[in-house]
């Protein structure tokens, strides 16, 4: 088994909300608890529904928001408390993508220039080495080199999630951290992305937490899948076994809810009724007992721990013993 | 003889008028609805699908542009069947959230933010059916119950912003039912929703359909989507419908270039591929999707299709008959599985 690259331990994010010079105001738990780790060259998927704290636990890794509490560990170094400096330095290694190709890009800047600003902000290459690692990048991403006079308006969603890739690899990254990359492009260009990022994986040996909502594109593209229910992990496996053998009933309520390009297939479902609860007052005990349609009172009593069931899988519910899931 | 479509478009063509010249959005489209069947109309950005939608509804503000040929004929509730595409405004207004009701993506931008959900819902009983104030305020909460929202006398005199993403698309499908519709129209109505609550959307919509009974004309850029909830299915690029058939056949025997394209993008694990320790990789369609300001000559998608001949690049393909009842607008559609 590969070594651990990114490592995080009992990670909280915490906001407070409300707070006035009269009342103490309360507290979103957006993530609470989560420890995972991407292993190199590996894709951890992190999927749940909005709200699950997905996005907010993906740009904490980055501190991109600052944790309230626990361990990021990246390369064997504590993240949290970091300097500054230092934390510029590290964050050369590791770079993030967003969903929305049109709100990330500067719309009055060129894409040589939004590519190069990472050169530039990190002091690697002189302004001709720059130029044409703009282009190198570029082609890499499947754009042409004379891309880079051109402005963000000019591209197309696609090509502007390219853009959005090739800026992540201009520092050379090991580590990135992909939030929906491609939930919101067409159909057809969602494929080729999906392609793109396979190809740079291999090519340049990336590892990623890779989010998402779609579960076909997690199992598509990932190694091992965390799933997030309002800021706690509900399970975690191989995306092989995840998919198989889903041993959380949450897990296995998402399965069954994507539909399935098939019309002849009419499946046996759970179906959720109601929505994710709030994040500031979140359930006693297990946080999906209010959804749940295997709860018991004892799920009301105490917060299940996260446990291991298999190699490389580990669920948090008092029944998954007792419960079988698996269509 | 067979019964009269409750919707029959023929030969649609809507144009947009821009800085730059005329712009054709839709292109000629063929499609009909019957009472009590869903027929999904697929495609990606700029195929003209939600333009299509729009102009059954005669939405599109004059001043940008309208229907410029072709006939949309709806079958009232009256039995009288009429050209919509020729109706004036005033008669226009009687159909809308009446006779056909429309819901969207957007469940926030559609609701008014500044009115209780319940008198929203009240509105279009009070506009087409003459109910008084109480009537029409009891009429939606029956309509809240209707679409499964707990505590329906509490909801309805909440506002909007008090409601989650889910529970507003069910307010929005409230709405556009307090009529008795004829026709639901659906333009992406789970798209923004996380899955398990869009999977609660279709239930919903397919339980109504069969209680009450209306057509539904569904917009999606999802076959998934298409494959839970449609009987019939057309598949739109460039503003022409590139393909139609049962839900069945589409799937079974997909006969246009792009109609496969699109299903081989959708992510599907090789588990062989991938214990061999294979990187698995889609058979992505090259290219962008076509501009309606500048489509190409010939065939709307030659310049992504990997079938293309000369004559693809030239003549706009007829529609051939794969089976009854199933078309493709493809030269080679007969070629497509040598």
């Amino acid at each position: 088994m590969a070594e651990a690259l990114l490592k995080v331990t009992d990670l909280k994010v915490h906001f407070p909300i409300g707070k006035t010079l009269l009342s103490p105001g309360q507290t979103v738990r957006a993530v609470d608890g989560v420890s995972l780790e991407v292993r190199r060259g590996e894709v951890v998927g992190l999927v749940g529904e909005s709200g699950s704290g997905k996005t907010t636990l993906g740009r904490s890794v980055l501190r991109l928001v600052e944790p309230t509490a626990g361990s990021v560990t990246f390369d064997g170094e504590e993240l949290t408390g970091v300097p500054p400096q230092r934390m510029k330095a590290l964050r050369s290694r590791m770079q993030i993508i967003f969903q929305d190709p049109y709100a990330s890009l500067n719309p009055r800047m060129s894409v040589g220039q939004i590519i190069g600003e990472a050169l530039l902000l990190h002091h690697i290459g002189t302004g001709k080495d720059r130029g044409q690692r703009v282009g190198d990048l570029l082609q890499q991403v499947g754009l042409p080199r004379e891309a880079a006079a051109r402005f963000p308006h000019e591209f197309s969603g696609g090509q502007r999630q390219r853009i959005g890739i090739a800026r992540a690899l201009a520092v050379n990254p090991d580590f990135i951290v992909a939030d929906e990359p491609v939930s919101a492009l067409d159909v057809s260009i969602q494929a080729q992305i999906i392609n793109l990022i396979q190809d740079l994986r291999q090519a340049l040996g990336l590892s990623l937490l890779f989010i998402g909502h779609d579960l076909s594109v997690i199992e598509f593209l990932c190694d091992r899948v965390v799933v997030l229910y309002l800021g706690k992990v509900m399970e975690t496996a191989t995306a092989a076994d995840l998919y198989a053998n889903p041993r959380h009933p949450y897990t296995r309520a998402l399965l069954d809810a994507a539909p399935v390009p098939d019309p002849r297939v009419r499946r046996q479902r759970i179906t959720l009724k109601g929505d994710l609860p709030s994040p500031i007052a979140p359930p006693s005990g297990c946080v999906f007992r209010t959804r749940c349609p295997f709860a018991i009172e004892d799920c009301a009593r105490a917060i299940p721990p996260l446990e291991t069931v298999g190699s490389d899988h580990s669920v948090a519910c008092i029944r998954a013993a007792e419960l079988n899931l698996t269509e | 003889m067979t019964a009269v479509p409750l919707l029959d478009i023929r030969g649609l063509v809507t144009e947009f008028r821009t800085e730059t010249g005329v712009v054709r959005a839709v292109k000629g489209v063929d499609l009909t609805v019957n009472a009590g069947e869903t027929v999904a109309v697929v495609g990606e950005s700029g195929s003209g699908k939600s333009v299509t939608s729009l102009s059954v509804m005669r939405l599109i503000p004059k001043a940008v542009g309208g229907i410029a040929a072709g006939e949309v004929l709806f079958k009232g509730r009256d039995g009288v069947v009429r050209d919509l595409a020729q109706e004036p405004e005033l008669a226009m207004r009687k159909v809308r959230g009446n006779e056909i009701s429309m819901i969207f993506q957007e469940p926030m931008t559609s609701l008014n933010p500044t009115v209780k959900v319940g008198s929203q819902i009240a509105e279009a009983a009070l506009l087409h059916q003459g109910l008084t104030q109480k009537q029409a305020w009891d009429r939606a909460v029956e309509m809240l119950a209707l679409v499964e929202i707990p505590e329906p006398k509490r909801r309805a005199d909440v506002f909007p912003h008090q409601m989650s993403g889910g529970m507003r698309q069910r307010v929005m499908i409230a709405m556009a039912l307090a009529c008795n519709p004829a026709l639901l129209i659906a333009d992406e109505p789970t798209t923004a929703l996380d899955v398990t609550v869009q999977l609660q959307i279709l239930e919903l919509m397919r339980r109504l359909q069969r209680e009450i009974g209306m057509g539904i004309l569904f917009i999606t850029h999802n076959l998934g989507v298409v494959a839970e909830i449609a009987d019939r299915v057309a598949v739109m690029y460039g503003g022409r419908i590139v393909e139609s058939a049962s839900v069945t056949q589409l799937f079974d025997k997909p006969s246009h270039p792009y109609t496969r394209g699109l299903l081989a993008s959708m992510p599907v694990v090789d588990h062989a591929a991938r214990l061999r320790g294979e990187v698995p990789r889609l058979k992505a369609i090259p290219g962008s999707v076509v501009d309606p300001r500048r489509p190409p000559a010939g065939c709307d998608f030659n310049p992504r299709c990997g079938w293309a001949v000369e004559r693809c690049r030239s003549e706009v393909p007829p529609v051939f008959a794969v089976n009854p009842g199933h078309g493709s607008r493809c030269f080679r559609w007969s070629e497509l599985d040598g």
